[in-house]
């Protein structure tokens, strides 16, 4: 079997220069937004503003300053968090969005039948719906190119390595090293988000080091399974649709694992 | 300093980073907070155009103290590598002396012939030079010229020997350059930079006291500058302050020291290799020239050579070079074609060029590989543009320069009629890099051979497919001329097309592999022996080499070391030798001698680089059959020294090149092997960097009477297309820089035809501060219009705290900056930026002051 592989993500080395937003679209073929024609948005050097259907890599800036020049400006980029407990594979109802043997969480496009429940249920907002395709995407974690053993396309055209691929394992002690370096150097602040098996989620198989609260990017304090909520609404048809998609995704894993003579016990049983 | 490596050079700023992972500091010294300031451990905000101010703050600072003045370090290292000791002659006055000009400023007067130098003033060198002793008694250079002397030219170039410098190792003498330099920078003190600068007086304590802490024998401090040093009125100045301040530092010749040049094109250094400027000729030996006296092979040899160091080999490199040019045809008795080769009339740099292009004085011209209708002083350019009879653009897109005459704003506008424009247009659609094999030689001077990824589409043809056959219609069409001036068409060897069995990669295309051969040079009628090394030049014709620099880089018929991709293993210094190659000699740092102390052990265990080994048994000659003494220098890297030359070597009294120098002379180039805090010739503008205000300043220099450099240049000057602004003038208060971003690359051709990068910076901006925002009431994203004397442009400010208000000598000054990618063509359009430009640029180099100027901002 093979080991859960994500991302890590130190964002004190991001140069902010999107190579990974590029990557990404030309390994995926994702188009750009319009043509590419689209007006300059004013928050700082962040003009594509999200993650979604043809942005499955996205870059932040945020400026944090206190007069001319006083001041820090932060950088990262923002992916799925392929989450260990994924909200958008609990509501799928169709089995498209699958957990594969790396452990990683993807959408199969030909499954899809574009009801967006996942878009809902995604507490990072990473999903969206792809115009071209009519069905929601999001980054795969580059699953084509896992499968033939080569890096995912944004972590290999990261040229600082702020995007780190790898076993998560081995990611998190890296990550853990690097922290205890900054706090060495007087980052107070910094601390890891989404490193944790025991944390939210079940910890996220891309996680970063952040030099500020998680809000301060984006990033929800205390990110929750949507079923978390339906316990308390009981609205029923959702709920149903929820196990539907777990049984449905149950059969799909099997059948792939299957194809791929890997058995029963994928790392989905981990969860 | 003068780079924005993370957004420019995202690839190497990999480097540095991995360096702070490892507890390197980055300080970053810019006019703006940008996204390698967010990397850095320091930002200092520093008035674009004050830089020798800053610099020369950290020469008067580190010279002054305590750490520079006890550790015995510094003081080795300065006096026995460079010319510290050297004294100047009596009759040369300094800046302080001359209230901000040096002795010997004369008027410039343009020639007739060509009205297009564009400089202010001139400097008459005379008094700069060392004070020396009489010279050797020996043959008179004029007699030899007289006599046709060699080759060879060995006694020649020992005719050119100057008598021996005077020195005080003592550094007492007042005269000495080490005494005038301490005089020089005395008034640089941090309130001075604080002043001058706008940079708070703590932040630059700090780096002076962070550059001490950091360089020494254990450690060395790097500079890496690109071209926000260079596009000034003084911007070699600018790199030549930095480099004393390194010598200053012991921070040359060592690993992890030096000045890294970061290019702004990917092979851009590759291009003054092997020169596509129009002062020099292949490895940095100037073009023949009607200013100088060049009349013949010898009169040129005679004032370009210099005899002692490295450059001693001139005569072997020019005649290689020669021989590559004109092949058979090249004979010791018409001097190997010297008449034949072209001579320059004088500046024939890009404005120089525009200017006169402006007058109607150029008739055709070809664009390749760059898009002038949006760069320096883009009005003037265009207004150039119009005055062709006929004009080629040969590129991926029908670009700006392609399109002006119909699509240009002041033919929109209908200020000028695409009907009585009568320039007839050509356009060539043309590869991309990764359509053909060549090499690309990066600011480390390394080559690196690509092949080509995919065949190009549609009838696209390469640059070199265009100028292969163009050569060779030429010479078709002076085949059968009997005229004198056309014997260089003539004679000239063109012999490119691949040989039998190796097939063209688009019809009619050359072997990328044949030019670099020629480049790399080999023994003359003899092709498949390729030269091994630049030493085996000679200065009889019988060697034929194009570019001694590159000797070496293909040393056999089928060695082509610039393909080489084999990285050191981890854990050891790395070097990287059989990665590509680096010229000279594969070398990866020059003047690596520097690396090692007087006695050749290494300054430090933690900075051994090359070093010394006296025990080594040096096999004998294989022509003499006698085995050198032992000793060697040995290490890392390729010693960039002669590599059995002992550390105790003394000069040989009637010796030239190498000979002439000792065993400590670590700056093997150099006449005296001596890095130059002082430099008596080479740059027109003075032997020592000195602070002035870019052409257009909001304030009066600070420092001196002479408000900006004395020689700088001025095109077009008084002309309608080029006006500019006064000093302090009220109708242009700001300062602005433009710059580039990561997301676009120059002025767009690669970049903004691309939807996936076009949707990563859409729309031309302005970043201005919240002051100036709120003065001017101006909102995020608002339009406004920026303004200088040549144009006005509109663009969408990006209010920003990255930039904003300074203190500059007792006035507020608002700092401004615009990215000057965009046009009207492409995807992603907007205003030209570089309309807002002037013609004024630097007198060594010709480039524009496109990074420090004055405008106006408005809201729209």
């Amino acid at each position: 079997m093979p080991e859960a592989m994500g991302f890590y993500t130190d964002t004190t080395i991001c140069i902010g220069c999107k190579a990974c937003e590029v990557a990404c679209k030309n390994w995926n073929q994702l188009p750009a937004e319009d043509g590419g024609i689209r007006e300059l948005s004013g928050d700082s050097y962040d003009n594509t503003r999200k993650l979604d259907g043809l942005h499955w890599r996205h870059v932040k800036f945020i400026e944090q300053f206190d007069g001319p020049y006083n001041g820090r400006w932060l950088m990262m980029s923002d992916v799925c968090k392929h989450c260990v407990q994924a909200g958008c594979l609990e509501v799928c109802p169709t089995g498209a969005i699958i957990r594969t043997e790396f452990d990683t969480v993807v959408i199969q496009s030909d499954v899809c039948n574009g009801c967006r429940a996942c878009i809902a249920a995604c507490p990072f907002g990473v999903i969206d719906m792809n115009p071209a395709a009519g069905t929601a995407q999001k980054c795969t974690l580059c699953y084509d190119r896992m499968q033939v053993g080569l890096e995912p396309a944004c972590a290999k055209a990261c040229p600082t390595d702020s995007i780190q691929f790898g076993p998560i394992a081995e990611l998190r002690q890296r990550a853990n090293k690097r922290l205890v370096q900054l706090k060495a150097q007087g980052e107070k602040r910094a601390r890891l988000y989404g490193d944790d098996p025991n944390g939210p989620l079940g910890g996220l198989n891309s996680f970063y080091l952040l030099v500020d609260e998680p809000e301060v990017y984006g990033l929800p304090k205390d990110p929750k399974l949507p079923s978390r909520s339906l316990k308390q609404s009981g609205t029923f048809a959702a709920a149903s649709g929820a196990v539907l998609g777990l049984l449905a995704l149950v059969g799909l894993r099997k059948r792939r694992m299957d194809e791929i003579g890997e058995g029963a016990g994928g790392p989905g049983s981990q969860n | 300093m003068g780079s924005n490596m993370a957004e420019c050079h995202p690839v190497a700023f990999r480097w540095p980073v991995k360096a702070k992972l490892n507890g390197a500091k980055l300080i970053h010294v810019d006019p703006r907070f940008t996204r390698t300031s967010a990397l850095a451990d320091l930002h200092v905000p520093i008035r674009a155009g004050s830089d020798i101010t800053f610099l020369g703050g950290l020469i008067n600072y580190v010279i002054n103290s305590r750490r520079w003045n006890t550790d015995p370090f510094f003081r080795e290292y300065v006096v026995n590598y460079t010319n510290a000791a050297t004294v100047i002659n009596d009759d040369f006055k300094d800046t302080e002396d001359l209230d901000g000009v040096f002795s010997g400023l004369v008027q410039f007067t343009e020639p007739q012939f060509w009205a297009y130098n564009g400089f202010l003033g001139r400097y008459d060198n005379a008094t700069w030079q060392y004070k020396r002793g009489p010279k050797a008694p020996g043959a008179a250079t004029k007699d030899l010229i007289a006599r046709r002397a060699g080759p060879p030219f060995d006694d020649f170039v020992r005719s050119l020997k100057p008598g021996p410098a005077e020195k005080d190792p003592t550094l007492k003498n007042p005269r000495c350059a080490f005494q005038l330099l301490k005089k020089h920078f005395s008034r640089y003190t941090p309130e001075m930079v604080e002043q001058v600068c706008g940079s708070p007086k703590e932040k630059f304590v700090r780096v002076a006291e962070m550059l001490l802490e950091n360089s020494g024998r254990e450690r060395t401090s790097a500079f890496a500058y690109a071209v926000a040093w260079t596009q000034h009125t003084y911007g070699v100045q600018m790199i030549s302050c930095c480099a004393l301040l390194q010598l200053l530092l012991g921070n040359f010749g060592r690993p992890g020291g030096g000045i890294m040049a970061l290019r702004g094109h990917a092979a851009i250094q590759g291009s003054t290799d092997v020169p596509t400027l129009y002062h020099s000729i292949h490895g940095y030996m100037n073009a023949p020239s009607a200013l100088r006296p060049h009349e013949t092979l010898r009169d040129y040899m005679a004032v370009e050579a210099t005899p002692t160091g490295y450059w001693g080999n001139f005569p072997k490199f020019m005649v290689s070079y020669l021989k590559s040019m004109y092949g058979d045809a090249a004979t010791a008795e018409n001097d190997f074609g010297y008449d034949w080769h072209p001579k320059i009339l004088g500046d024939h740099s890009h404005m120089a060029m525009f200017a006169a292009m402006a007058e109607g004085k150029v008739k055709g011209a070809v664009i390749v590989g760059q898009n002038p209708a949006t760069s320096l002083n883009g009005g003037a350019t265009r207004r150039a543009l119009r005055q062709l009879d006929w004009l080629v653009v040969k590129d991926n897109w029908l670009t700006e320069t392609a399109t002006h005459w119909y699509l240009a704003p002041e033919v929109k506008s209908g200020e000028f009629k695409s009907a009585d424009i009568h320039t007839e247009v050509f356009f060539f659609p043309t590869t991309q890099i990764a359509e053909y094999d060549g090499s690309f030689t990066n600011t480390q001077r390394m080559l690196q051979w690509h092949s080509f990824a995919v065949k190009a589409p549609g009838d696209c043809r390469t640059d070199s497919w265009f100028y292969h056959n163009l050569a060779k219609r030429m010479k078709k069409a002076y085949a059968s001329s009997t005229l004198p001036r056309d014997q260089g068409w003539k004679n000239v060897t063109w012999d490119f097309d691949p040989d039998a069995g190796e097939a063209p990669l688009y019809p009619g295309e050359i072997s990328a592999r044949k030019v670099l051969r020629e480049i790399n040079g080999y023994v003359t009628g003899h092709p498949e022996q390729q030269l091994p090394g630049f030493a085996a030049l000679k200065d009889d014709g019988s060697t034929t080499c194009a570019s001694w620099i590159y000797c070496g880089c293909f040393p056999a018929w089928d060695q082509n070391l610039t393909a080489r991709r084999e990285p050191d293993p981890p854990g050891v210094p790395g070097a990287h030798l059989k990665w590509g190659w680096a010229w000279p000699a594969n070398r990866r740092v020059m003047y690596n001698r520097a690396s090692a102390d007087l006695r050749g052990n290494p300054w430090s265990e933690r900075k051994r680089w090359i070093w010394w080994d006296p025990t080594f048994v040096n096999p004998p000659d294989p022509k003499t059959g006698i085995a050198p003494p032992r000793g060697k220098w040995v290490g890392y890297d390729v010693p960039d020294f002669g590599a059995t030359k002992a550390p105790d070597a003394k000069p040989k009294p009637d010796g030239i090149g190498l000979d002439a120098l000792s065993g400590t002379d670590a700056f093997i180039m150099k006449g005296d092997g001596r890095g130059w805090l002082y430099a008596p010739s080479g740059l027109v503008d003075g032997p020592f960097p000195t602070h002035y205000e870019p052409h257009e300043s909001p304030v009066q220099n600070p420092l001196y009477k002479q408000q900006t450099s004395p020689v700088h240049k001025v095109w077009s000057a008084g002309k309608a297309w080029n006006t500019l602004a006064t000093v302090a003038d009220p109708r242009f208060p700001h300062v602005i820089t433009t710059y580039r971003l990561t997301e676009h690359y120059l002025a767009g051709a690669m970049s903004r035809w691309l939807p996936w990068l076009a949707e990563l910076q859409p729309e031309l901006f302005i970043e201005i501060g919240k002051a100036l925002a709120e003065e001017k009431g101006i909102r995020n994203t608002d339009w406004v219009i920026i303004s200088t004397p040549r144009a006005r442009v509109r663009a969408k400010a990006l209010v920003t705290d990255r930039i904003g208000v300074m203190q500059v000598a007792g006035k507020r000054i608002h700092h401004v900056g615009m990215p000057w990618h965009w046009g009207w063509a492409g995807l992603s359009v907007g205003d030209v930026v570089n309309d807002l430009t002037a013609w004024v640029g630097d007198p060594n180099v010709s480039i524009h002051e496109g990074k420090a100027f004055v405008c106006n901002v408005e809201k729209a």
